[in-house]
């Protein structure tokens, strides 16, 4: 437990040390709410969709909250770079241990960041009058699933590379495709079969519907599905990232 | 538990190879409990390489390693119990303070918390960087960094230490200064010492038995006295030359090590 303790406070405090990159990593959900907030609003209003800065915000928090932790998870190829992996992997302690201890400290920063992008929203006038303490408390819940789940992924995707050479290959084909057909942007209703097909297999799918239905009382698959799957995933990848990480030689 | 009289480093038939190239070849060797061993040989030798396959960081190609009684391969965990390493690359991380990286060390050995505190605050002391111990890592100079690699390398003190090349990049005050206090938990605490070095005084100094080590394989071991007179030399500096040869080797392991990380992206095995 200690250890899992310890490795939770590095990643925080690595966080909460790199002001530039905590600022950085708000410029692009902040364009997302302010470009298509206003832009597409007047089109998804006349459309009959209501209010789409409501229905945007849980989508670009959910954003923030998926870069943030897949990045988070990625960091272990800085650690095998400047060395620092060398330490935790000689330390008496099993991989799950690390993997634990990483994946909450990466989950715990890019919920904080969740949080700060829910904030930005509420400047830019996102008003989710449905919010209640106990909704709130729900939205966490699916804020810190998100986050745990991809920064899962973001370790067992890090284990297989030596360098960051292969970073920009998960953006474009990992973490974008991730986004943008998770159904953060846009209504499932209507969609072509295909695309519907593609959001439903997608995770961060039901991470921003849970999200949204505890913010904004909207819902396409349900807070039971929602939880299900999600727990579900995590659980899986979290073993996944484990095995692998614990096959990483020096 | 291995009885004390056992080997505590048993290493048989341990081979490395990284696609055809053979780093380590064939090597046998024994340390005894409470005994201080170097492994010597030039650059590219296979020195680092060994310990990495003896502290469970990389996977040999064939052989077997006991340590204190547990399997490496096997019984990683029970492995890892038994041993600290000051690695030869850095390994400190370098957003956090000094003493964050010593106390992490700490937590992750379980080391007890009040004799943690202790032992990083003398360490720290010993190596000159008490009073730096606030300040983030990545200002520091090099001597510095490798200071703070063994003060937290000696935070736990475990049964097997093994260390790449401790002292490199060191003045002569504070190696000397060093090896003293590795020498003294040697003999107060009973902890076997593993160690590399360029440094052929350092090793004859301290010692008690050596193993030349050149392409991968042992060309020769015993005590620093046994390899002078086998050689018929009078220092162990001589003894290593007549062994190894007098020719340059053509790579430094450390600023390879990079080179090869960018070659390769994809395919960890
Ligand atoms: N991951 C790797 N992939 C390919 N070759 C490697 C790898 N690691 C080490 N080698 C090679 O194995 C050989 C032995 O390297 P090693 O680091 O063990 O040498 P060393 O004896 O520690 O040398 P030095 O005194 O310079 O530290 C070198 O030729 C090195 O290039
Ligand atoms: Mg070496």
């Amino acid at each position: 437990m200690q250890a899992v303790y310890i490795i939770w406070l590095r990643q925080l405090k690595r966080y909460l040390r790199s002001k530039s990159r905590i600022v950085g990593s708000l410029g692009q959900p902040l364009l997302f709410l302010v470009a298509l907030g206003f832009g597409l609003g007047p089109v998804f209003q006349k459309a009959g969709g209501g209010n789409y800065l409501d229905f945007l915000a849980p989508g670009i928090i959910s954003m923030g909250i998926l870069f943030t932790a897949l990045f988070s998870g990625i960091e272990i190829i800085w650690d095998r770079q400047f060395g620092f992996l060398k330490e935790m992997m000689v330390a008496p302690v099993s991989r799950l241990q690390i993997m634990v201890g990483r994946t909450l400290g990466g989950a715990t920063v890019a919920v904080i960041q969740g949080i700060i992008v829910f904030l930005l929203a509420f400047l830019v006038g996102f008003r989710p009058e449905y919010l209640t303490a106990w909704t709130f408390l729900l939205a966490l819940v699916f804020m810190f699933l998100i986050a745990v789940l991809f920064t899962a992924l973001g370790t067992a995707i890090a284990s297989q590379l030596d360098d960051m050479q292969g970073f920009q290959l998960i953006m474009n084909f990992v973490v974008m495709p991730l986004f943008f057909l998770s159904g953060a942007l846009f209504p499932l209703n209507g969609l072509p079969s295909g695309i519907a097909l593609v959001v439903k297999i997608d995770p961060l799918s039901y991470g921003v519907d849970g999200l949204r239905h505890a913010l904004t009382g909207v819902a396409q698959f349900g807070f039971g599905t929602d939880l299900a799957v999600l727990a579900l995933i995590t659980a899986a990848l979290l073993g996944l990232g484990t095995y692998l990480f614990s096959k990483t030689q020096i | 538990m291995p009885s004390s009289n056992e080997d505590i480093i048993k290493v048989s038939g341990l081979t490395k190879r990284f696609g055809d190239f053979t780093a380590v070849q064939n090597i046998s060797f024994d340390v005894k409990h409470g005994e201080i061993f170097a492994f010597l040989g030039p650059n590219g030798a296979g020195k680092s390489t060994t310990i990495k396959m003896l502290t469970t960081v990389l996977r040999p190609t064939a052989g077997e390693i006991f340590l204190n009684g547990h399997d490496v391969a096997r019984d990683a965990l029970g492995a890892r119990r038994s041993f600290g390493i000051v690695f030869q690359d850095p390994s400190l991380d370098d957003e956090l303070t000094a003493y964050e990286n010593i106390e992490f060390h700490g937590v992750l050995y379980g080391v007890e918390r009040e004799l943690g505190k202790q032992r990083a605050e003398q360490l720290l002391k010993f190596v000159e960087l008490w009073d730096r111990r606030n300040d983030l890592v990545k200002g520091f100079s090099g001597g510095m960094k490798r200071r703070l690699e063994i003060a937290r390398g000696l935070l736990h003190h475990p049964k097997i230490l093994f260390l790449d090349e401790p002292t490199q990049g060191l003045d002569p005050q504070t190696r000397n200064h060093i090896w003293q206090y590795i020498q003294n938990l040697n003999k107060e605490e009973g902890i076997t010492i593993f160690f590399t070095t360029h440094y052929m005084e350092e090793a004859e100094k301290v010692a008690q038995r050596v193993a030349v080590i050149d392409h991968g394989k042992i060309i020769e071991s015993g005590t620093p006295d046994g390899l002078k007179s086998k050689t018929g030399t009078s220092s162990l500096e001589d003894a290593f030359l007549s062994l190894t040869g007098h020719e340059l080797r053509e790579e430094a392991a450390t600023g390879a090590d990079h080179m090869r990380a960018g070659a390769k992206v994809w395919g960890r095995h």
